[in-house]
């Protein structure tokens, strides 16, 4: 008999790996400057996915969805990626 | 000879490239569809300009995926040639057919507009019609053209002469000045190591007339043309 199948979410965050230079972080980060907000140091963007599926285990679920993000979600050339369950 | 044109769902530049290869070059070609699994004998697959899949995620990233994509894959690893025009070498990037990786435009802005390239290496299938260090004048239309590398990646695309067109002056000088997009080293075009996949952010087939403006642009398909009926002879 096979396992039964849970519900996961999992949560996939994207970002420029460092040393990537980030247009739009630099410019969010002078618009602040702009807005009066002194000593902003650094902005560096990212994205996040929310991703539901079906899974046998916690185990299963974070492997596909690493796979998912290395060969999809991210570019691994310029992006690293974290998962959370 | 033959080419083919790849059309994506979001692919706007593929009837200009139908165009200066029929009405311009007087060769054949046909439109390849995204779904196809063949690539009905053409000699030379164009991935044209535009915006698949809407841009979504990052540039290229879901056509990369597209089934003609496999095909595509089996054609170069032979030694077909492919050239990546725009959003075709934002593609061609994602599927690691060329090395690097394309960033939003440094000003974050959509850049349209005339530009010089300095070709850096005639001896490609792409180039061979034209002299080392020829500038050509073709416009750009993008907003992710920042070419990006890591310092290791660059090394090797020097060492192995893949660095084809540089972003310069009308004169050919090369200078931060003269770059559109923000791109390392004002890198503009590239080949892959065994040369028959060549990647330009810049438009070849919008300026291949002179009512156009230039026909710089011909240089590159009569190159082409002459490299893959040279072979046939």
């Amino acid at each position: 008999m096979s396992k039964e199948k849970k519900s996961y979410q999992a949560t996939v965050y994207v970002r420029l790996k460092e040393g990537v230079l980030d247009p739009q972080g630099t410019t969010i980060k002078r618009a602040l400057g702009d807005m009066g907000y002194k000593g902003v140091e650094e902005i560096r963007s990212g994205k996040f996915f929310e991703v539901r599926f079906f899974s046998e285990s916690k185990r299963e679920a974070l492997k596909l969805v690493s796979e998912i993000s290395d060969k999809l979600l991210a570019n691994p050339v310029i992006e690293d990626f974290k998962v959370e369950i | 000879m033959k080419f083919g044109v790849v059309i994506f769902p979001g692919s706007n530049c593929d009837y200009d490239a139908y165009q200066i290869i029929k009405s311009v070059m007087q060769e054949e070609v046909e439109f390849l569809w995204h779904q196809d699994k063949d690539l009905n004998g053409c000699d030379c697959v164009i991935l044209p300009g535009g915006f698949s899949y809407g841009d979504y995620l990052r540039t290229g990233a879901i056509a990369r995926f597209a089934p003609i994509m496999q095909e595509i894959f089996d054609f170069a690893e032979k030694g077909g040639l492919v050239i990546g025009i725009c959003n075709g070498f934002q593609i061609l990037l994602e599927a690691g057919l060329l090395p690097g990786a394309m960033l939003r435009n440094s000003s974050l802005r959509f850049v349209c507009k005339w530009v010089h390239i300095k070709v850096e290496q005639e001896n490609t299938p792409f180039t061979s019609n034209c002299q080392r260090f020829q500038v050509l004048k073709i416009p750009v239309a993008h907003t992710d053209g920042n070419y990006f590398i890591s310092e290791e990646g660059l090394k090797k695309l020097k060492e192995n002469n893949q660095i084809v067109f540089h972003y310069c002056s009308p004169q050919g000088k090369i200078d931060p000045v003269y770059n559109p997009n923000g791109a390392l080293e004002n890198i503009a075009g590239i080949c892959n190591l065994k040369r028959n996949v060549l990647g330009m952010m810049p438009h070849p087939e919008r300026a291949g007339e002179k009512i156009l403006g230039t026909e710089d642009g011909k240089h590159i398909f009569s190159s082409i043309v002459n490299f893959v009926k040279g072979k046939a002879n």
